[in-house]
């Protein structure tokens, strides 16, 4: 159920980009794509009850950084942490570039409308 | 596992409003809803890292969103697009909505990882001997640096890219130069 809620999220961004006519409001509707994926990859990792996975001293058992069975059976799955971790920042750079391309098209058309873009160029 | 329906709730109450309101400075800040909702989910879902990175993220995503909508004229666009257009893809979206929740089916149930059914997942590795081969605490961190580095170094490339891209559109002085005569 809270899959289908985060896929209901990425719908209605999906559905903002395709429709509207709003240059920033298609850029707000990518924007909203990339949360849910993002939520939806760290969903898959979580376990009810789960610890984040940060290696704390109690968890450490025997010489050599042994962990625990206790830790190895109650952490999160760090794998999509990792690289949705990168993946934030990436949208942040991918967010800059359509901006600026929304800037550099408002100073040379006088508007944000994308029908309107059409028109003038053709 | 209430306070994640509450705050999915929030997250599309606030998507919602940010598609469908006209004025593009309240869907800016509807936006910056979705992102501080978003990080309070990932810390609930126990990653404080993501939860760290998104807050910072949507601050400068928030300076550069307001950056284009304020002192603009005609940001009111009104009416959607051709009404034929919009009918067609309004299915499609729902036709696309419903065989995702078809698939969805297939996945394990919230809460229980994929990870942990499978004895040799590389996650599995990465959770056992993170802490033995790499010396890092903190596993995310491990995984990002040391088992996937190239990974990283790969990304830090494409956001180079993307970097270069918004400096090269945004720059005056190429203006100027492609203005002056011929010599």
């Amino acid at each position: 159920m809270p899959y289908a809620l985060c896929f209901l999220l990425f719908v209605i961004g999906l559905y903002c980009a395709v429709v509207k006519k709003n240059m920033v409001k298609i850029v707000i509707g990518i924007m909203v794509m990339e949360y849910a994926v993002n939520l939806f990859l760290i969903m898959l990792g979580y376990r009810f009850g789960g610890k984040a996975p940060i290696v704390v001293e109690e968890d450490i058992v025997g010489a050599g950084g042994q962990l625990s069975s206790l830790f190895i059976n109650s952490s999160v799955d760090p794998l999509p942490q990792a690289l949705v971790l990168t993946a934030i920042v990436i949208s942040l750079g991918s967010l800059a570039l359509m901006i600026s391309i929304c800037i550099r098209t408002y100073e040379r058309y006088g508007t944000f409308d994308i029908t309107e873009i059409r028109r003038l160029k053709g | 596992m209430a306070i994640f329906y509450i705050l999915l709730l929030f997250i599309i109450t606030a998507a919602i409003i940010a598609v469908e309101t006209k004025n593009l400075l309240s869907a800016v800040i509807c936006v910056g809803a979705i992102g501080f909702g978003a990080s309070l989910m990932f810390l609930f879902l126990r990653a404080p890292d993501i939860a760290i990175t998104q807050i910072v993220v949507e601050v400068l995503g928030l300076i550069i969103l307001i950056r284009v909508c304020i002192s603009r004229e005609l940001t009111f666009i009104s009416g959607p697009r051709e009404f034929f257009a919009v009918v067609v893809s309004v299915v499609i979206i729902f036709a696309i909505f419903l065989a995702g929740i078809k698939v969805l089916e297939t996945l394990p149930a919230f809460g229980t990882p994929i990870f942990a059914e499978v004895p040799d997942a590389a996650s599995q590795t990465y959770v056992e001997e993170g802490l033995r081969k790499t010396g890092a605490a903190n596993l995310v961190a491990s995984v990002i640096l040391d088992f996937r580095a190239y990974d990283t170094l790969g990304e830090a490339t494409v956001l180079f890219t993307a970097i270069i891209g918004a400096t090269v559109i945004l720059r005056k002085k190429t203006k100027k130069l492609l203005e002056e005569p011929d010599v």
